[in-house]
């Protein structure tokens, strides 16, 4: 029986798509079997971040609606042998076409088959959100250091903890620019968890690259060499329950990495 | 053999009269002999306006058996009825006077498009975010940082204070009076603040140790009995 996680945020074009997409990845990369569905219905475009686009057939409205089997609507991931699959979202309908029920029950056929089901829900605290968050076990909130994301992020997590089937949600912070941090014109990492008050579980540099790497369908994990893809990594290890500690950027701004050692239980 | 009755006992004092009545002979009894000793007692017309406070003991006045003792005195000249006060109270006065009189703790954060809503007096555990409400019939006191919005005496005490371990609020409310923010960003201070109207009927933030003389009633339970 796997763990379905909701990757959520309030606010859209904060990274939801991305982290569903690299996070799922990554997961594949450390050997679990991972599906990846995508609940953003008539707006879908984790297919194409995943370079998968081309090969759908059927999505989770025909699922719903019973025009076919979850299987038969799964594209497979060439990549990684049986490892990584997506449920696409529909393009054509909208997200009145499914209810949390039918997506409750949706995700408990796929955690029979699958370690980790990974959700990407839609902007908004609508009918796509409730629907995203029905099935999940977990939740990410993810936000970009800017006040009015975190402002959503604060709104989603009052909303989770309402939630009485998933557990206390955990931060990815996205988009950080160091520079930027430095000089105090974007909130830093420390006045963000302490606002939020909820477990960091990784933060995510502001890298062009993975805008390039989204564009050409190859989730930025599959380049070794680049720092977000370190975190990334790094984010599927803890979710596995590993004590990673927070590397590089990080640790170019003084003082927030030994501040953050105590939400993971790191020891030095 | 209206020596015998003595179901209403006067007395002058310098703030008027006080009647003491009798709580357990009838009600119509009681009515006949206030009316009597009233109409008994009555100064000249021409006199200042007496206020009348009545202690019923462990009687209980109806509504409407209230209204006709306000109706009888009255209807005497220049007596008013200026309190009635009685040993007794409803349950549901009761339960209403605890509701707005305890204090209630609440460990919790108070998010982004939340509201909590209490009776009483809150004492919240944990910090109020911006975009979240925090609102109380009474005081608010918050063991965390305030960057929401606070309204303390939402039933129109204007006693009513808010305090709290670091004060960063986006809007103060205290009855009907209303402050918001400063446009420009003011330094963080490590220092626990509290904010009451003051006599020019504005919200002031000040610092905590000025409450013990500002309400000196704060902490105690009798105070709005
Ligand atoms: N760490 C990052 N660095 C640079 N660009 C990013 C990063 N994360 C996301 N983006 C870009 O931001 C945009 C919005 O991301 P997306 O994942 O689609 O957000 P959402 O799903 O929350 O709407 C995309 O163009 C994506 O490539
Ligand atoms: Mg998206």
């Amino acid at each position: 029986m796997g763990e379905a996680i909701v990757i959520t945020s309030g606010k859209g074009g904060v990274g939801k798509t991305t982290t569903t997409a690299n996070l799922g990845t990554a997961l594949a990369l450390l050997g679990k079997r991972v599906c990846l569905v995508d609940t953003d219905i008539g707006l879908r475009n984790l297919d194409v971040v995943m370079g998968l686009e081309n090969r759908i057939i059927y999505d989770l409205v025909d699922v719903v609606e019973g025009r076919c089997t979850v299987q038969k609507a799964l594209v497979k991931d060439k990549r990684f042998d049986d490892k990584l699959y997506l449920l696409p979202a529909a393009q054509t309908s909208d997200k009145s076409a499914v209810t949390p029920e039918q997506m409750k029950q949706l995700v408990d056929e796929l955690k029979q088959d699958y370690d980790y089901v990974l959700i990407d829900c839609p902007a908004g605290i609508e009918q796509g959100y409730k629907n995203a968050v029905a099935g999940a076990d977990e939740a990410i909130v993810v936000t970009t250091p800017e006040v009015s994301a975190v402002r959503d992020a604060d709104r989603i997590i009052g909303l989770l903890e309402k939630e009485e089937h998933i557990k206390p949600p955990r931060l990815v912070i996205n988009r950080i620019r160091s520079h930027m941090v430095k000089n105090g014109d974007m909130l830093d990492i420390d006045e963000i968890v302490m606002h939020l008050s909820i477990d960091l579980l990784g933060i995510i540099a502001d890298d062009e690259n993975v805008i390039k790497a989204s564009n050409n369908g190859e989730p930025i994990v599959l380049d070794p060499a680049s720092k977000a893809s370190i975190a990334y990594r790094n984010i599927a290890r803890r979710i596995l329950g590993e004590s990673v500690p927070l590397q590089t950027l990080e640790e170019e701004q003084k003082g927030v990495f030994s501040k953050l050692k105590k939400f993971f239980g790191v020891r030095s | 053999m209206s020596k015998q009755r003595s179901y209403v006992t006067i007395k002058g004092t310098k703030d008027g009269l006080t009647l003491h009545l009798d709580d357990m002979c009838s009600y119509e009894e009681l009515m006949t002999e206030l009316d009597e000793k009233l109409t008994l007692n009555a100064a000249d017309a021409e006199g200042p306006l007496v206020s009348v406070h009545l202690k019923t003991g462990n009687r209980y006045f109806t509504p409407t058996q209230e209204e006709e003792v306000r109706a009888l005195v009255r209807g005497k000249k220049n007596l008013v009825v200026g309190s009635i006060e009685s040993n007794v109270v409803t349950k549901e006065e009761a339960y209403e006077w605890k509701r707005k009189n305890e204090i209630v703790p609440v460990a919790k954060i108070i998010r982004s498009g939340q509201v909590l809503h209490v009776e009483g007096d809150l004492l919240l555990i944990g910090d109020v975010n911006p975009g979240g409400t925090v609102i109380a019939g009474g005081n608010i006191f918050i063991l965390g940082a305030l960057r929401g919005i606070a309204h303390a005496g939402c039933y129109g005490n204007k006693e009513a204070v808010i305090a709290a371990s670091v004060m960063k609020p986006m809007q103060l409310r205290i009855s009907d009076v209303m402050n918001r923010a400063p446009d420009y960003k003011t330094e963080e201070r490590n220092e626990m603040e509290c904010a009451y109207i003051d006599d020019t009927n504005q919200i002031v933030v000040d610092r905590l140790q000025l409450l013990t003389h500002l309400r000196p009633n704060l902490t105690r339970i009798e105070r709005r009995l």
